[in-house]
This record gives structure tokens, C-alpha cells and sequence, in this order.
């Protein structure tokens, strides 16, 4: 059922696409009302970019844990992402970010691995397409709030320094972030902020085990940019039954970057 | 696909009609991976084609040979040799596996009664020899018929040794292998006119080799940024032009096509000119940009135009015209509703080859 539905909605997204993406504001708004009857209909253009957005970071997380990726397909899947984010970015999308105090910042940061743990795990399984559409059906019932807010906030492209490294010092310690990294950081932050009605569903959801996937998960994150040689370093993360074997090498390289750094 | 289908041309009129000529190798459904065919090239004359597989084999196939009493309109093709080309090797500083799937195979012109090929896989370029054999020499003095050496005292005469006819033997021998020059994956190799160098092309650079050298390259190409992030742009495909042997082209991920003058400078990182054709703003979408990432780039035998393929069209350019393709010829446009399913299920990443008849047209 949930197959089928994702199918359906991979369908309609091609016919969206086809017309190439001239940006209609809100003229996708009036075909959802309600969220089942509303599913059928063409899904509206930031949604369709936002699950574009989504599946675009489950492969290149894929990508990432390959130890030989294939380089020109990284770089395009890459460039997409670039390019939707810079969208959004002129759309006014990040001004979510804004609004979002400091403190909820731990929330914030379970909640948008969880969609990402969600969503690798279930591809694994093979059912990646669900969690697409269970996703942005969480999103609808706050379209119509978003959109106006993005009419009456000024856009500024810039995320808030302050909120950005405070989520970064927190979960990694190493010094080495791109603008690629920083890119991607804006973009889990619209993942979390797209649905604030819907954080306390999702956080019930988690159990403690997803707090060492995240960790691990960003670790890997960070380091791709150290070349693609380190990959070996890491365990393959394919099964979560490792975690703590995963957080002690993670642990295990923070002591080692600390001598490196000290010496 | 792990077939090869040769293609003939129709009959009268001036639509072509296309049709499998020979479809070698397995048509059921169930074929095993090392079987996979990744290459295919003919050589200059025609009258061989090499194929490389998944499992680093490569099938040569040789035309039948023309009698006079019935001359064909297609060629018939039979295997005339098979030989290992790449093993799977281990790298142990970076500890992963390089496959040994031939990713290209190219002739080099003939100049004596044997054929030149070289085939290379991600990283290793194998230069081979492949020659026939249809005589034997017989009656050695040293050694007795079924090869065991004589007893030297047992000599009591000499003889000349005799050539006699046997059964055609095709044999393959590598004469040159050049390693260790490639970071990134060797997507093409180009065969310069010269017939002395040839050039490799990875993700990231291009080389210059020489065929009797192979212990060094010169890094002709390097489009790799200082930092890795800024990363946008990769190279998909490189080739010497065919006649003048100091020119070669090389194409993008992003669509663009660049042509080099080795003259200029000996790292071309500049190119002297630059092939793109604009956007049109009225079919752009995210995936523009992935589809029109070039997967082959050919020149013509003229020399005068190129062709390349993108994932749904062909064009052909002029080399004197930078601005945009001369012709233009859509291949799969009704995969155009479908790319999202396409990004889906990587689809969209696969890469086409292109290739131009032997009179251009």
C-alpha cells in the first residue's frame, strides 16, 4: 500500500518535472485540502523539490559510505542538491531557521536523523519511497502556515551563525568544515523545520539507539572530506546492531585528531 | 547485454532501416555478470571487433572472408580470439578491489601482419599483440618431434628444418603494461595520429603516453581544485583529433566540450576553445544539468566535426562553431516525462557511446 502510493507519487513528480521548474509560488495550495484526497491530486512544487531534496541526500549518504564511490555521480547528485538549496535559499525556505530559538536545537538535530535514519534503513529494505510520502503528508497539514510566512519574512540567505555551530560543536569536535558541509547542515535544518507541529511525534519515535547512529553518521559526514582513502577507517554502517562498537572508533579518533592536534 | 549485434543498412530510399545483422553470445535471460559486455570497438578496417567484458576477457571477431563468387552485403563475423586481459587486483594502500571489467579497448593502425590493441580497466592500460600462426617448423636436430632434447651424441646428421601448414593459431601475447598513473577511474583512451602516443583520461586528469614507454606519462590535463568540495565538474571523455596530432578534446559532466592544443603549454588546463550550447530556459529543471552531462565525445573521420552523446540526444558540432551543435538528433525524448523515475533508480547515470559510420554520414 505504501509502495503503491510512493509509486504514485514518483509518477506525478514526473509530470511536474516535465514542464521544467518555473517557479509557481503557491499555486500547487489549492489542489491539496485535507491530506489523503489532497495526496492524489499534483503535489505542490515545494514539495515535490522538497522530496527531490530528500531522496538526492539518501543517495549521496549512500555514496559516502561506499568505500569507491563513482565520482561523476556524487559530483551531479551534489550539484543537484546545490541547486535546489540555493532555490530554496532564494525562495525565502530558510527563513524557518530564523524563527527556530538556539535551544531547540538537540530536538531539532534527533529529529531530522531520524528522518535520515528512517530513511536509509528503509532503503535497505527497499522500501525507500514510503518515507517520502509519509513525510511530506506530515508537511501538508502545514503548507498553507508556511507559505505565509515566507511572504511577509525578508529573504536572507545566510543561516544564523550562531545556531549552525552550535550544532556542529556539539556533535563533532574536528575542525574541518566546507562549504559543501555547511550546505548540507542548512539542509537538514529545513528538514526539521518544514513540520514544527509534528516534532513531538517524531521524537517519540526515537529510541536511544539513534543517538549513536548520529553521531557516527555525522562523523562519516566529516570525514569524506578528508579524502576517500579514510573511508577504511570507519566500520561499513550497514547494520545498527554495532553501535557501540561504532561510537568507541568514532571516540577512538577523536583521541587520535586530539594528539595529532596537540603535537 | 552480453550479445553484439552487427547493424545493416536498408534498401532503396532514403530512410536507413535498422536491423540486427548477428547477435552473438547468450539470449537468455540469466546471464552471469563477468559475461557482460562493457566495450566494443572495431578496427580501422573493419574487419575485427574487439570486446571487452565484465571479467576482463576480450572476444575478437573477425570478418568471413569475401569470395568472389558471393559477395555479401553484411559481413559475417566469427570469433577469432579470446583472451584474458585483467585480473582483479588489490589495492593494498587504499585496501578496495580494482575490477577488472575492460572499460575501453582500442585498435591502433596496422602497420605489419599483426594486430595492436589496447584495453584498459580502471586503472592499468594493457597494451596487446595478437598474431597468427599457420606454419610450424619441423624436423629440429636438438629435439625430438614431441619436444624432448636429443641425446647430442646421438646426432649423427643435420637437417634443415622444414616449414609445414597447421592449423591457423591465434595467439595474444601483452607487450607493454602501463599502471599506476591513474587516481581516479581511466574512462577513455585515444590512439594519437602520430601512432607513437596515445592519451588516458580519469575523472579528474589526462595523460600522455608513450607506447614504448611505461614506467612514466606526462599529466597533460588537471581539473582537480585545490579543495576537493568545490568539486563540480568532472571529465567524461577525451580523444585525439585525427590528424593533427597536437590536438585533442575532452568532455564534461556539465556539457561542455574543450578543445586543447598541446602546442600552447604543456599542462592544457586552458583550453583554445570552448564547446557549450546555451540552455534553453524553457526546459530546465533540476536534472538538466545530469543530462546533459556528455558520455562521448567522437570525431568524425574528416576531422572537420565531433559528435556527442548526451543521456537523451546526439549532436554533431563543427569544430569552428563554439556556440552551439550543428545538428542536433533526439535519441529516447519520450524518456523526458520520466527522468524523475529515471534519478530514482540511477538510471539516469548510465552512459552512452556514439560512433560515426566509415563515410561520415
Amino acid at each position: 500500500m505504501g509502495e503503491e502510493e510512493g509509486l504514485h507519487q514518483t509518477q506525478l513528480l514526473d509530470t511536474m518535472f516535465v514542464r521544467g521548474l518555473k517557479r509557481k509560488c503557491f499555486d500547487g495550495e489549492e489542489d491539496i485540502e485535507g491530506t489523503l484526497a489532497g495526496f492524489k491530486a499534483i503535489p505542490s512544487y515545494n514539495l515535490q523539490r522538497q522530496s527531490l531534496l530528500d531522496m538526492s541526500l539518501v543517495k549521496l549518504q549512500l555514496c559516502h559510505m561506499l568505500v569507491e564511490p563513482n565520482l561523476c555521480r556524487s559530483v551531479l547528485i551534489a550539484n543537484t542538491v546545490r541547486q535546489i538549496q540555493e532555490e530554496m535559499t532564494q525562495d525565502g525556505t530558510w527563513q524557518m531557521i530564523n524563527t527556530q530559538s538556539a535551544g531547540q536545537t538537540s530536538l531539532d538535530r534527533l529529529v531530522s536523523t531520524d528522518i535520515l535514519c528512517r530513511s536509509s534503513k528503509e532503503q535497505a529494505e527497499g522500501k525507500l519511497v514510503p518515507v517520502y510520502s509519509t513525510f511530506t503528508k506530515d508537511c501538508e497539514g502545514t503548507q498553507s502556515q508556511d507559505n505565509s510566512e515566507i511572504m511577509s519574512t525578508v529573504t536572507s540567505p545566510q543561516v544564523p551563525k550562531n545556531l549552525q555551530s552550535n550544532l556542529w560543536e556539539m556533535e563533532n569536535p574536528q575542525e574541518n568544515r566546507g562549504n559543501f558541509q555547511k550546505s548540507l547542515d542548512q539542509i537538514f535544518e529545513t528538514l526539521e523545520n518544514k513540520s514544527p507541529n509534528t516534532v513531538e511525534d517524531l521524537f517519540s519515535e526515537v529510541d536511544n539507539s539513534y543517538y549513536d547512529l548520529d553521531t557516527v553518521l555525522t562523523g562519516m559526514m566529516s570525514n569524506t572530506k578528508m579524502g576517500h582513502c579514510d573511508l577504511e577507517t570507519f566500520p561499513s554502517q550497514t547494520s545498527t546492531n554495532s553501535n557501540s562498537n561504532c561510537k568507541s572508533d568514532l571516540n577512538e579518533l577523536d583521541h587520535i585528531v586530539e594528539i595529532l592536534v596537540e603535537s | 547485454m552480453a550479445g553484439v549485434a552487427g547493424g545493416g543498412g536498408g534498401g532503396g530510399g532514403n530512410d536507413f532501416q535498422w536491423c540486427f545483422s548477428q547477435v552473438k553470445g547468450a539470449i537468455d535471460e540469466d546471464v552471469a555478470e563477468a559475461d557482460i559486455i562493457s566495450t566494443v570497438e572495431f578496427n580501422y578496417s573493419g574487419d575485427l571487433l574487439a570486446t571487452g567484458d565484465k571479467g576482463g576477457r576480450v572476444v575478437i571477431f573477425q570478418r568471413e572472408q569475401e569470395n568472389k563468387s558471393r559477395p555479401h552485403s553484411r559481413g559475417e563475423y566469427n570469433v577469432y580470439s579470446t583472451f584474458q586481459s585483467h585480473e582483479p587486483e588489490f589495492d593494498y594502500l587504499k585496501s578496495l578491489e580494482i575490477e577488472e571489467k575492460i572499460n575501453k579497448i582500442r585498435w591502433l593502425p596496422q602497420q605489419n601482419a599483426a594486430h595492436f590493441l589496447l584495453s584498459t580497466n580502471d586503472k592499468t592500460i594493457k597494451l596487446w599483440k595478437i598474431s597468427e600462426r599457420d606454419k610450424r617448423a619441423e624436423g629440429y636436430n636438438l629435439k625430438d618431434e614431441d619436444g624432448r632434447l636429443r641425446d647430442p651424441f646421438r646426432i649423427t646428421s643435420l637437417r634443415v628444418p622444414i616449414l609445414k601448414p597447421m592449423d591457423l593459431m591465434v595467439e595474444a601475447s601483452p607487450r607493454r603494461i602501463f599502471a599506476n598513473a591513474h587516481t581516479y577511474h581511466i574512462n577513455s583512451i585515444s590512439v594519437n595520429s602520430d601512432h607513437e602516443t596515445y592519451l588516458s583520461a580519469d575523472d579528474l586528469r589526462i595523460n600522455l603516453w608513450h607506447l614504448e614507454i611505461t614506467d612514466r606519462s606526462f599529466n597533460i590535463v588537471d581539473i582537480k581544485p585545490a579543495n576537493m568540495e568545490e568539486l563540480t565538474e568532472v571529465i567524461t571523455a577525451a580523444e585525439f583529433h585525427p590528424h593533427h596530432c597536437n590536438v585533442f578534446v575532452y568532455s564534461s559532466s556539465k556539457g561542455t566540450i574543450r578543445l586543447c592544443d598541446m602546442r600552447s603549454s604543456a599542462l592544457c588546463d586552458r583550453h583554445s576553445k570552448f564547446f557549450e550550447e546555451p540552455e534553453d530556459p524553457s526546459s530546465r529543471s533540476f536534472f538538466s544539468e545530469i543530462i546533459s552531462s556528455i558520455s562521448d565525445v567522437k570525431f568524425s573521420h574528416s576531422g572537420r566535426y565531433m559528435m556527442t552523446r548526451d543521456y537523451l540526444s546526439v549532436k554533431v558540432w563543427d569544430l569552428n562553431m563554439e556556440n552551439r551543435p550543428v545538428e542536433t538528433y533526439q535519441v529516447h525524448e519520450y524518456l523526458r516525462s520520466k527522468l524523475c523515475s529515471l534519478y530514482e533508480n540511477d538510471c539516469i547515470f548510465d552512459k552512452f557511446e556514439c560512433c560515426w559510420n566509415g563515410s561520415d554520414r
